[in-house]
């Protein structure tokens, strides 16, 4: 019940007509840039982390407009899955599968729709469960020691790769450029590392400078790159025919998704992708021939959207209670918080309540807004899908410079956001993910100081790390996280593969 | 041109007697006022906040502006304010015991404390030692007593880092109570207070060290026993029946003030305008409220006394970090 009491005060937080209209536009450009090929949501949200320093808005609006984008993007990356066969984002591939050739009977409209509506039922299940969940997960939180922590943290980047991950070589390469970025700076125990006698770097280097550079700047490199000056395809979408009955029939299948979606979005390491594979792939098993699953069966539409904004609010679970990120859109959420001054974990529920709870509250809120956003106006944003980068691009570079600069002031800054940049560009080239990378820059520090800390409460005996319930529980799971990509992975990627080309 | 404090009354008055002197010095256009950190925290706070009540009370002509310039623990605001800002009467920058604490231990490099103008502190988080509810320690003699047979046995945790403020705390309350080998006393540094509460609290680590606002939550929970304040007289209201160290036979003082400095070369009129502002300001009920909103305790110095304040701070700072080994 003081959940409740809580969440009303975040609704007041989340409903203040500044809060309102911020969220409206996440919601709007977070739904253009996961309509975007190629534009993830990671990238999304470090795109616009910038814009709410521009802004200069107070921690709370900026959380809620960057959770809003986050959860707009979601719902964007169907857009171009259904309309040119091209996932949005790589969670919604499995959303091509039927809502492509739905587009191609001429049901574009029906299949946006459908695939609106399983989206926010998928959302609002999962948001329900993080009300549910979080608040539990954060008591439990005062058991963590820190021993406990830093096998927390060890299960963090053990399932770092994801089942879906391809290469752990280059997960493990980029994690470790992360930790080596992460020593910069003056140490726990008053020590420079690496400072040079740099002033600008006694503090190491700051995440959102190194994540707008390494996602924003070097996406911009890679639109110059391409030259991708003339724009997408212009599509024309039919008139919208759905009836009530229509939206009955995928009901169910919502709701399956939205809770196996929640469920992989918690788990470390599984993700939006995973999320939208297994509802579809359990919805197909279910209905089994009933359904005509791969030539635009609606239900088709519905379980992968469902399962994968389902999935994008269950990540915000380990996210908001431990400080551990479960995905790599909410590992940049997580360097936001950090740089507000915020420290997520089970502090935060009692010391930033009107924060969380408002995040939370405006999750719901948000849900309802693309909701409203994604059936009338999903003609615009088809419209958008075609505007040329080439206007875009100078747009998205000067907000995250003013953005950059409006933190502290200080053009080394800038120099720093564009050398990472180039560097994001670089490793890119070479396929080497970034997500971990910031993964390691924000938890190393972390890690180091649970790891000191553990062994000064010990008075230098290891054993601690292993020696309570918890963290043995923990390490089991690190393992287990380790070696079931190695062994399942293979095949869960070969399945996902197949049933792509399937189609098409 | 309004007169609606006392200040500018006298001002006005000193002008109007024909006094031979230079004319007074009064702030024009744009004040600025840095905070030598990311938005949301303790020196933002005072910026923010001073900056509010400032422009309440017409001491500035406008508005004042603050700047978030993070880095070094203050030490890039310090640079940039010695070299570049050296005569600029307008403008203030934040600070705090965690200046000095860093001026003392030389982690400013090649700068000291008389490079800039020190003009008040307004107020003050006095710091404590605590335990969860579940300690063996009772009082401060306990805890000091069980240090005294092994510096090992009790370990804290606080929210600065090794040498910072928080653990100097530990160091200060334990030299007071002639505890040996201070470098020997475990300290675990955590990002902020909070954090370091919910270890002790959770049982994982021995006693908190920290400031009276921080502790607060968790005392009014009944999780937390704090077992000295280390102020010089108790802390009024709710906080009257936590005892202060020197009551209990320990001399030891730990007050986080909050407070400005300016930058050097500035007049001696702008000198005196600042303190004197900071002085209306710290008398005004606007920031009283504000100081009882945000947990802040009465701490008040102005010029020469926060000068000499500071200096001698820094002084003891730097001959208890020598005694741990932090600095040279």
């Amino acid at each position: 019940m003081e959940t409740l009491g809580y969440l009303i005060d975040g609704f007041s937080v989340a409903l203040a007509p500044h809060n309102l209209m911020f969220a409206l536009i996440g919601a709007f450009l977070g739904t253009l840039i996961g309509a975007l090929p190629g534009l993830g949501p990671a990238n999304g949200v470090a795109i616009l982390i910038p814009l709410a320093f521009t802004l200069g808005l107070p921690p709370e609006t900026a959380l809620i407009m960057l959770t809003s984008v986050y959860a707009g993007a979601m719902y964007g990356g169907r857009i171009s899955s259904i309309l040119l066969n091209i996932p949005g984002d790589e969670p919604a591939m499995m959303t091509c599968l039927d809502g492509y050739p739905m587009a191609q009977k001429g049901k574009a409209a029906e299949a946006l729709a459908i695939s609106a509506i399983a989206s926010f039922m998928g959302s609002l299940i999962a948001t329900i469960g993080l009300i549910l969940l979080a608040p539990l997960l954060a008591k439990f939180a005062l058991t963590f020691g820190p021993a406990e922590y830093f096998a927390l943290f060890v299960l963090a980047f053990a399932t770092l790769g994801g089942i879906t991950g391809k290469n752990p070589v280059k997960t493990i390469l980029a994690a470790a450029i992360g930790l080596m970025i992460a020593t910069v700076g003056i140490d726990n125990t008053g020590t420079q590392r690496y400072t040079f006698g740099v002033l600008e770097l006694y503090e190491g280097v700051d995440f959102i400078i190194a994540i707008v550079g390494l996602f924003a700047i070097s996406e911009l490199l890679f639109f110059i790159e391409a030259r991708a000056g003339s724009g997408g395809a212009s599509v024309m979408v039919n008139k919208l025919k759905l009836s009530w009955k229509d939206i009955g029939s995928i009901f169910p299948t919502t709701l399956r998704g939205g809770v196996l979606g929640f469920i992989s979005g918690v788990l470390p390491g599984a993700g939006a992708s995973l999320g939208s594979f297994i509802s579809y792939t359990l919805e197909k098993k279910v209905l089994g021939k009933k359904g005509d699953f791969g030539e635009g069966d609606p239900r088709g539409v519905a379980a992968p959207e469902a399962g994968n904004n389902g999935a994008s609010s269950g990540a915000l679970v380990p996210m908001l209670t431990l400080g551990v990120p479960g995905s790599g859109t909410t590992a940049v959420l997580l360097a936001l918080l950090i740089s507000m001054n915020i420290t997520p974990g089970p502090m935060m529920f009692t010391q930033n309540a009107d924060i969380v709870w408002g995040v939370i509250a405006a999750l719901l809120v948000g849900n309802f807004l693309l909701l409203l956003l994604n059936i009338p106006l999903v003609g615009m944003f088809v419209k958008l899908l075609s505007v040329p980068p080439k206007y875009l691009l100078p747009i998205v570079t000067m907000v995250a410079f003013v953005g950059i600069y409006s933190i502290s002031n200080s053009a080394f800054d800038l120099y720093f956001m564009v050398a990472f940049g180039v560097a994001g560009y670089i490793l890119r080239k070479l396929e080497i993910p970034l997500v971990p990378i910031i993964l390691g820059l924000l938890l190393g520090p972390e890690m180091e100081k649970n790891l000191g800390h553990a062994l000064t409460v010990s008075n230098g005996d290891w054993s601690v790390l292993w020696g309570s319930g918890l963290s043995i529980t923990l390490w089991a799971l690190a393992i287990i996280g380790l070696v079931l990509p190695v062994v399942v992975g293979p095949v869960l990627r070969r399945r996902m593969r197949a049933a792509q080309e399937n189609v098409g | 041109m309004s007169f609606k404090t006392p200040l500018k009354i006298v001002m006005a008055a000193a002008l109007t007697l024909g006094a031979s002197t230079a004319m007074a010095f009064e702030p024009s256009g744009k004040v600025e006022c840095i905070a030598p950190s990311d938005p949301g925290g303790g020196w933002d706070f005072t910026c923010r906040s001073i900056g509010n009540v400032l422009e309440d009370l017409d001491l500035v002509p406008s508005s004042v502006q603050t700047i978030n310039m993070a880095g070094a623990g203050g030490g890039v605001a310090y640079a940039h304010t010695v070299s570049k800002r050296a005569g600029d009467e307008q403008l203030l920058v934040a600070a705090s015991t965690a200046t000095t604490t860093r001026l003392a231990q030389g982690q400013f490099q090649g700068m000291d404390a008389d490079m800039v103008n020190w003009i008040g502190a307004l107020g003050a988080d006095y710091g404590v030692i605590a335990v969860s509810k579940d300690s063996e320690y009772e009082n401060l003699n306990d805890l000091m007593d069980a240090l005294k047979d092994d510096p090992r046995a009790v370990k804290f945790a606080g929210g600065s880092a090794k040498g910072g403020w928080d653990h100097l705390k530990v160091l200060i309350a334990a030299k007071a109570a002639d505890v040996g080998k201070l470098p020997k006393i475990p300290y675990l540094s955590y990002n902020n207070g909070g954090e370091a509460l919910t270890q002790v609290v959770g049982g994982h680590v021995d006693a908190f060290t920290g400031d009276i606002s921080e502790a607060k939550g968790f005392m009014e929970s009944g999780d937390l026993r704090i077992l000295a304040v280390l102020s010089e007289e108790r802390l009024p209201g709710e906080f009257s029946d936590i005892p202060t160290a020197k009551e209990q036979g320990i001399d030891a003082l730990g007050p986080n003030w909050r407070g400005f400095y300016m930058p050097a070369d500035i007049s001696d009129d702008a000198r005196e305008y600042w303190i004197d502002a900071m002085d209306t300001v710290y008398a005004s009920d606007e920031w009283k409220e504000l100081m009882k909103k945000n947990g802040l305790m009465p701490f008040h110095k102005s010029a020469d006394e926060f000068n000499a304040f500071v200096k001698k701070q820094i002084q003891d700072i730097q001959e208890l970090s020598k005694e741990i080994g932090l600095s040279k």
